[in-house]
This record gives C-alpha cells, structure tokens and sequence, in this order.
C-alpha cells in the first residue's frame, strides 16, 4: 500500500470540481481539513451529478403523486400500480459524457446502470427504452461513428442480458454535434408488497458487496488525488472509461431477485456513478443511520489500489445490500451459487457516520448528513436570452421545391427516416410480452399477466423546445401521451431525464426554468405524476455552445385488453381516413423549417391543455374499443408524412382530399400536438366524431400517395416513397 | 408428454421455452450445474448468451454437467431440439455436424423470416406440411452455418437439411441457407430461429408451435 | 511455462470482419493490404506443456473452423 501523499489542498479540491466556497464548508463540517479518502467522497457526494446542486430547488416543483404510484423520486426507481397486484418500475437515466468519449461502452454501461436501478427495487426488467441525440450524421463522420457504435452498445448489453430493447427514438441537430445524447430508459415488474427500499437499517446489520471485483474504472478525474509516486507514466493504470460486462449483470440480476424473493436482505442498492461513496452514503443517509466500511475487505481485480480509489471506483455490475448477520452465510451461499463473489465488507452503526477503515485504519470519518445531505443548493438566476443562442440549421431542401419534392425530402430526411437499421440490431421480443414492436404502433406494447397490457413511449425535441422552452416543453410531454392514446393506453406516471448546458448562465437557467414548469403543469394536466427521472447539466462545447434544452421524457400507460393494442399502419383497402383531435398546425419549428434552413422562432403557439387531453382520451376509447383500424400521432413532417407512415407501416397507399388551403405548406407540414391520422368503417370513424373533432380526409387503397390540396393533386408512388424512408440503411453498411 | 429445458449461466430464451413447450405438454427447467435430467421426455437447449459466448458461443456450456447427461440422452435417442445458441452447443457437443460463424452481415440482427420446410419427414416437424412455410423470427449475431462442401453434399443427400431460409431472408450467410439440420439418427435438431417466440397469436405468429407439436406427436407415437 | 495459443480461421471460409478491416485500413491511408483475418490470442501458464494440444482442440479452438499454433515462451509464474 502506498504511502499516504501529504493531505489534500483547496486547490485539489478545485480540480475535483469543488468550489472554494464548498471546500470551506467542507471544513466546517469535518472541524478540519478533509483528508485525501474524505475529499474524494465529498468532491463526488457535492457534485452536480450525485447532489443536483442546481436542480433541486427546481424538481421538487414536480407533481410526484398520484392514485396508482406506488414509489416516488428518492429512491433507485420509481413505480407505479397496474393492476393485478403488479408495480411496473421505471427510470430514465443519462450517461452523455461517457458516451461522447467511448460510444459502445458508454451507452452499454448507461443500459447496464438503469436496469440496476430497476432490479434494485426488486422489479424484473422486463424493457429498455432509448433515446439518441446526435450532430448531423449526413455531414459529420464523427456523428455516424457515435451512432454506430451506441447502437452497437445499446444492443450488446440488452440483448446479452436478455431484456428486450422495445423502442427508443434518435435525432440529429447541429447543436449535438460536440455533446452527445444518450439517456437509456427501462422497466420492471414486481408485486406490490416486495418492493425493496435502499434505506439501511438494523444497527449490527452487515454490508454484504456482490457482483464484479473493483477496479480503476471511472476514476480518472480523482486522480489528482493519487500519492506522489504514481506519476505520468502510470496514466494507463487509471481508465476513465468504465467497461459493462451484461454476462456477469444477468447473473447479478438473478442472484439480487432470488435474494429479495427468499426475504433474505433488509436493503439493497446499486453502484452507479460514485460507486461505494454514493451507494453506502445514501443508504445511511436513508436509514439515518452510520457506515464502517473496511476497503481491505473489497475484492480487487487492480494492485495496490489505494482506500480513496476503491472508494471512487466506479467498477460496473456490483450490489450492495444490508444483511442480519444470521442470513448472511445464506446470502454468501446464494451468490456462489450464482458466481457473483459476495462479500461482507462493513456494517451498519448508530453513529450516523461514514467511517472508512482500511483493515484496522481509519482512513476516513465523515457526517452521513453532511456528506449527503449538507450539500449546498443553489438558486438559479434565469433570464430570457434577447439575442438566438443557436445558429439556423444548414438548409439541404432546394429553395424552389414542391410539396412532393419536399414530402420525399421530410420523409427521407435522418430525423424522420425509418429507424429499422437501428431496431434491427436489439431484440425486441426475449421474454415473450411483446405485444407491439418497433414500427408497428406509436408505443410499444407489453402484455401483463393478467390479460392487459402495458403501453410505454419515451419522446423529446430538443429544437422545439430551444424555440420555447416551456411550450416545447408541453409539446413533448403531450407527445408522450398521443403515442400512448395510440396503442389505448391511459398513463399511470412519468420519468424525465433533463439534458441541458450551463445552469450558471441564465439563459440556460432560463430554458431550465421554463422546462421543468412545462413539465410540470402537462403531467397535472394530465394526471401523469413523475415519479423519477435524471438531469445532466453542463452538455455544452467550449466552442460549440449548448445543445438544444432537451427534456426527455417517458411514460408508462395501461390498457385493460393487450389484444386491443393498436396499430399504426393502415390495414384494408377502402377504410376511410380522417385527421381526428384538437389540432393547430404550424410551421414554427417544424423539420419542414429545419430543412429550409429557417432559423428557430422565437415562441411557439399556446396549446389547449385540456382540449389535447380530451381528445388523447376519445382516440385511446376508439382504439380500445375496436373502432379504429389504425392510429397514428401527428407529430415531425405534420399531416402528410404521418400519411406517409400509415402508408408504408400497412403496406397500402390512400387518396385524400384536403379541400381549399391558403396555406399549403401549413396544411401538409405543420406541426403541433394534439392531432392524429386515424382510418376505419366510415361508420366507426363517424362514430368517433361525436366525441372528438374529426375531418374525413380520403379512403386507404392502391399503391400510390395522392393528396389533392387548394386544388392541386401531389402523387407520389408508395414505392418511391418506401425507397426514400429507408434513408439510414446507408450508415450501418 | 414432458420437455426439460436447460438453464445455463446467461441463458436468456429458455423461460419463453418453457412457456412455448407448455402449451403443449409439462415443461421444467433443468440446471446447468444438475446431471439429473428428471426424466424429461425431451430436452431443449434454449436460446441465450450462456457463459456471455466467452470464447466460441456454447463453447464453455457444451462441457458442463447436465449436458453429459444430455450427450448420453441423445446417443440412447431421446429427443433434443436446440435454439439458437442452443444449436450452437449442440454443434460445439458433436451432436450435430458443422458450426455456426459469426453473420456475414457482422452485426446482430432481428428480424421475422419466413423457413421452408425441406424435411417433414422428422420428430420435430412431423406436423407440418412439405414445403410449407414458416413465419419465425430470428435473433442473432453468430448464426451463419458452416460446413464443409462434402458434409454439405451428404447432410443434403441424406435429408438431414430440415429447414432453410425463404430466398433473400438469410441474413447471416448460411451456406446453402441452411437454418436448420437434423442428425443422422434423427433425433437431434438445430435451428437458428426462435420457434418458442412465434407460439401466441398476441405476440406474433403461431408457426413454432409446430415445432413442438411434433416433438409430442413423436413422443406419444414411439410410446404407443 | 508461459504459452500462447493463436487461433485463426480456418483459410477458405468467409471472414467478415478481415474484410471489414482490410476495407478500413485504405480509407486511413494505409495502401497495399491484402489477406486480413482475425483471430484470437489465448494466454496462459501451464505446468505440462504437453496438455496444450489436446486443450486447445477440446475447447481453446474449434478444430472444425479454426486452425491453431502452439507457443512456448521464456518464464511464466
């Protein structure tokens, strides 16, 4: 073990990403100097990753309650109710840094770290969601390989664990180009009562490690506090990449659900970002109890590993949960069994402090308060930028083009594409639930035990949301909720994950602001409480500015009949076609206005809350109820490339006639929520207009895309169009 | 009529195997680490990724406990049907001729094909009809099949190439677009495809069901 | 003893991910490659070298697919 460097500085603090001001307080609460253990878990516990510094204040403006929510934010997941005794967990989380410097394994570890989440609470996960973000993939060979290869991460962990990838989303914009986004999203089903908070409790109770050894994975910023004689050359010692290894999660996924179903553990938590700091620090914080942990104990797989960095080591596939000292020869059994090496390594106290040993040595003594929940938080200083903040998009649809030049333009366009080279690559139907895949429906859909089935959808649009970022906001949380209407499904909760830049500036502080109120008041309005999610700030270049404000979201809905689930495509020749809900197209931010090259609006059209929900409500009835063959939400491109989709999804073509337009343009490729494309019997179709707003548009058939429009008919044969919608198949060669 | 379905560390298909072949008859599942084989009346070795593919996929689980058991359960003519990676431990165990590559696309895909039926002529597709089609999805990213040109000429002549992938569906470049193949004795089978994901009409298609409908018809023939 | 197993592919059957790379490496500006495969490199200390055959055509290689070549090297733990 090597010698102990002199204590740490203010100035390694200010290198670990503390401010003086922390470090001071710091100080404070330690009645000292931190010593080199202590100031690694403090520059961790006080970053804003693990403590929301900048957020918090914000979050708790949240809706977190509900009828059917079982477990709100707080814990490593949320849940809510569907029905038969069965909680559906589910989370989104980011991990945009890693993946922008090792795209595989950084959107790999980002599934494997969400799915932890999920079974940590003692769910069974049953789906993993993804959502992409990256720069123009048609100009940037640095964006092809980032998608390429997070795809390829995405499909390596989920399909090697054997949790089905079920649908996702990927968007390229300019302002992604230097910060990519990767936010993973999964769920889980358990009962009720067996749900499994991470609070430690039981003093006398032993902290049982289980999963992978501990290595050096993710420790590379904490380095600075490495003693003297590690130096430059030992550089290739510290990976700041963490690997996943999905062969040794699944066998921890098994080990933990066999755990928590034969009542073996009191709690239970994974190790994320922070590793042991984090998860043994919040479980004490939780249970307000204390933690003696002893690093000699920890199974290494790296040599002369020092207390702080086996403390910081973020080593990918390890549990920790808290033991009765009478189960624990059981609870070592078990992992043997399963091959996950288990180990005690501490136990529980009443101190309600973090004691850090290193065999007899104590190497660090912190508050489990101070430490977790001493955290300074701060006010952000929000103000409207008067000047854009981002460049117009390059245009690449020709000045003088038509609409049909500019539907095959929209349709073939990397933001509207068809996304089956993507899809391709995960499974989509290991456990044997699903009941919609990827291109079938708006929403995947999952059967339930009990004859019902669970529909789930994870949606954003950076670029709309830089237009307005509390409209945008709306949008995209309504958005969620169409695709949902879509498949029957009526939302039980909400995750968001929150992509931002720079809090500190007050633009961004603005965007952020403006956000979560968007978020905030959509899920009221449409009784979709949050019951957990992640923020991931500071996603800005230092010469490329911040991405577009990007909430993520994804909900969780049910249906009452999984064989009722609907469909997007159309499904017989002479069913009849209408644009139904509560719909205000605009070309303000639309991929229309992307592809011309227009710069952002600045706004975005008020939306009538209560009418969208209303009419997300009739749709999902009409889907539920078997009057709708197919149903789609209007959402980029507008009307006629969700034409389009209905086409190329049924394999038919269709004739409509939009009647008179003073604004062409407007009319085809407006956007904006609350609209859908929905076909079947006139007289079904008829049937759902006494509920909702409904226009008759034209009749499904042949094999060509007809739209007559202010007296004008744009044809486009279905095959063409088909030829263009396969735009992607290019960059997965 | 009772199926034994193997658990191997990584296993990630053989729980929707289970609840396939139980739509037909009792299904259990049999532990990787057990010789006992609970007097299963057929096996199958289910899709996955056991021991992570470390090595060769179905390297490492071809030499574990229970598949002695199930070498010598095969070579006494019980019934053995392997999906996917299981057909990969079969190849890796000798109980079945050739190997499977990695895609010649190089990357995992997924996709619903169509297989044509060569063979009806087998337990395992006794209740479908020749030269049928099948709709079962695949899922995978080693599954091209290899053998040499004499092995091939002989597995064709002696009708031991059960089923084949419908032109343009072989996406991982199976020579002679096998997708699946039968011992000499008849009683050991091999696909790539997923026939336990095709079995319920909410999920997909029912075609796999055949499948197993077969391994029962055989069953309760020999006993009868 | 310190040993080493190489396992290549065997010559005639389709190596996808040679190609790939023997594609890549122009495109970085390297002329003149021809004939990439990709193979695997096995490791080990062994205390009976002459157990290595008959390991590696049990389980290190795939005798079916796969050739391999057998190194003793200096030392070992």
């Amino acid at each position: 073990m090597p010698e102990a460097a002199a204590p740490p500085t203010v100035e390694d603090a200010v290198a670990l990403g503390l401010t003086r001001e922390e470090y001071a307080l710091v100080c404070e609460k330690q009645g000292r100097p931190p010593n080199q253990v202590e100031l690694a878990m403090y520059s961790l516990l006080w970053s804003e990753h693990c403590a929301y510094k900048h957020s918090k204040k914000l979050l708790v403006t949240l809706p977190t309650e509900g009828p059917f929510v079982l477990m709100g934010p707080g814990e490593n997941a949320g849940a809510v109710d569907v029905g038969g005794g069965l909680a559906c967990a589910f989370k989104v989380e980011s991990h945009n840094h890693p993946s922008a410097v090792e795209p595989f394994q950084g959107a790999a570890t980002g599934v494997g770290g969400i799915l932890r989440d999920i079974f940590a609470i003692g769910a069974r996960p049953i789906a993993v969601l993804d959502s992409l973000r990256f720069g123009e993939i048609e100009t940037s060979e640095r964006s092809r390989y980032l998608l390429d290869h997070a795809v390829g991460g995405i499909g390596h962990y989920g399909n090697s664990i054997g949790v089905p990838t079920v649908g996702g989303e990927v968007y390229f914009e300019g302002p992604y180009e230097q910060n990519c986004l990767v936010n993973a999203m999964a769920l889980g089903l358990g009962e009720h009562g067996r749900l499994m908070r991470s609070a430690a409790a039981g003093v006398g109770n032993v902290l049982v490690l289980y999963g992978a050894s501990t290595g050096r994975d993710g420790i590379g910023g904490a380095s600075v506090l490495a003693s003297a004689e590690l130096g430059d050359a030992d550089e290739d010692k510290r990976p700041t990449v963490q690997v996943g290894d999905p062969f040794e999660e699944k066998k921890l996924l098994e080990c933990s659900l066999e755990l928590l179903e034969r009542g073996l553990i009191v709690a239970l938590q994974d190790l994320g970002a922070a590793g042991l700091t984090s998860s043994a620090s919040e479980m004490a914080s939780k249970g307000e109890v204390g933690i003696d942990l002893d690093v000699a104990k920890v199974p290494l797989r790296e040599q002369n590993m020092a207390p702080f960095e086996v403390m910081v080591s973020e080593s990918q596939e390890r549990m920790l949960c808290v033991v009765e000292p009478a189960r624990v020869p059981e609870v070592l059994e078990l992992c043997a069994k399963w091959e996950v090496g288990g180990t005690a390594i501490g136990e529980v106290t009443d101190t309600r402090r973090m004691r850090i040993f290193d065999g007899p040595e104590l190497v660090g003594d912190m508050p489990v308060q101070a430490l977790v929940d001493d955290c300074p938080l701060y006010d952000l200083a929000p103000a409207r930028p008067d000047a854009p903040i981002y460049a117009a998009p390059p245009a690449t649809l020709a000045a003088g083009a038509d609409p049909r030049a500019a539907l095959l333009a929209l349709v073939g366009s990397p933001n509207i594409a068809s996304r089956r080279p993507l899809f391709e690559q995960y499974d989509a139907i290991v456990q044997s639930r699903t009941v919609r895949r990827p291109e079938e429906a708006d929403a995947a859909v999952l059967a339930l035990p009990d004859g019902g089935a669970l529909g789930v959808s994870i949606d954003g649009n950076g670029r709309r949301v830089a237009a307005d970022p509390y409209w945008g906001t709306v949008g995209v949380v309504l958005e969620c909720a169409s695709n949902l209407a879509c498949v029957g499904a009526e939302p039980l909760g909400t995750t968001n994950n929150l992509n931002f830049g720079n809090p500190e500036k007050p633009h961004i502080a603005w965007q952020l602001t403006e956000a979560v109120r968007g978020i905030a008041d959509a899920c009221t309005a449409l009784e979709a409480p949050i019951v957990g999610g992640n923020v991931s700030l500071y996603n800005e270049g230092a010469t490329a500015g911040p991405i577009y404000p990007t909430p993520v979201i994804g909900m969780v809905g049910r249906l009452p009949d999984a064989t009722s689930a609907g469909r997007l495509g159309f499904a017989r020749e002479g069913d009849a076609i209408a644009i139904a809900g509560h719909f205000h197209p605009a070309l303000a931010a639309s991929e229309l206005h992307k592809l011309r090259g227009e710069p952002l609006p600045d706004g975005l059209s008020p939306v009538d809350l209560d009418a969208v929900r209303a009419a997300q409500g009739a749709i999902r009835d009409a889907v539920r109820e078997g009057l709708v063959a197919s149903a789609h939400d209007i959402a980029e491109g507008g009307f006629a490339v969700a034409l389009a989709e209905c086409c190329l999804a049924g394999g038919i073509g269709a004739t409509v006639d939009l009647g008179d337009s003073d604004d062409v343009w407007t009319h085809l490729f407006g956007e904006g929520p609350g609209g859908f494309v929905v076909s079947g019997v006139p007289d079904a179709i008829a049937h759902l207009a006494e509920r909702v707003r409904v226009d008759v548009v034209g009749v499904v058939g042949g094999d060509v895309l007809s739209i007559a429009l202010a007296g004008e008919r744009h044809d486009v044969a279905l095959a063409e169009v088909r030829g263009a919608h396969r735009a992607l198949a290019r960059f997965f060669p | 009529m009772r199926f034994g379905v193997l658990r191997f560390p990584g296993s990630c298909d053989e729980v929707d195997a289970q609840l396939a072949a139980a739509r037909v008859g009792d299904a259990v599942l049999l532990w990787h680490g057990d010789r006992d084989l609970q007097g299963v009346d057929a096996i199958v070795v289910p899709g996955g990724f056991s021991y992570g593919d470390y090595l060769r996929a179905g390297a490492i689980a071809r030499f574990s406990p229970v598949m002695e058991s199930v070498i010598a359960f095969a070579n006494h003519g019980g019934l053995v049907l392997g999906i996917c990676n299981g057909f990969q431990v079969l190849c890796e165990a000798h109980l079945l001729p050739g190997a499977l590559l990695p895609n010649a696309n190089r990357r995992f895909t997924f996709r619903q094909l169509d297989l044509e039926v060569v063979s009806t002529q087998t337990a395992f597709t006794g209740a479908c009809q020749e030269g049928e089609t099948l709709s079962i999805p695949a899922k995978h990213s080693w599954g091209r099949y290899y053998a040499d040109e004499p092995t091939l000429d002989e597995l064709e002549a002696a009708g031991q190439v059960v089923l084949r992938y419908a032109p343009a569906q072989n996406f991982n470049g199976s020579l002679r677009d096998i997708a699946g193949v039968r011992n000499a004795a008849g009683n050991v089978f091999g696909l790539m495809p997923h026939p336990e994901h095709a079995v319920d009409a909410r999920t997909g298609s029912t075609d796999g069901l055949r499948i197993f409908e077969s391994m029962r018809l055989a069953v309760e023939g020999a006993r009868a | 003893m310190r040993a080493r197993v190489l396992v290549r592919p065997k010559a005639g059957i389709l190596d996808p991910q040679g190609v790939a790379v023997e594609r890549a490496l122009p495109a970085l500006g390297f002329e003149g490659v021809a004939n990439v495969h990709i193979g695997r490199l096995i490791e080990l200390d062994v205390e009976d070298p002459s157990q290595l055959e008959e390991m590696s055509r049990r389980l290190l290689a795939n005798p079916l697919i796969e050739d391999f070549e057998i190194e003793l090297l200096e030392g070992g733990a």
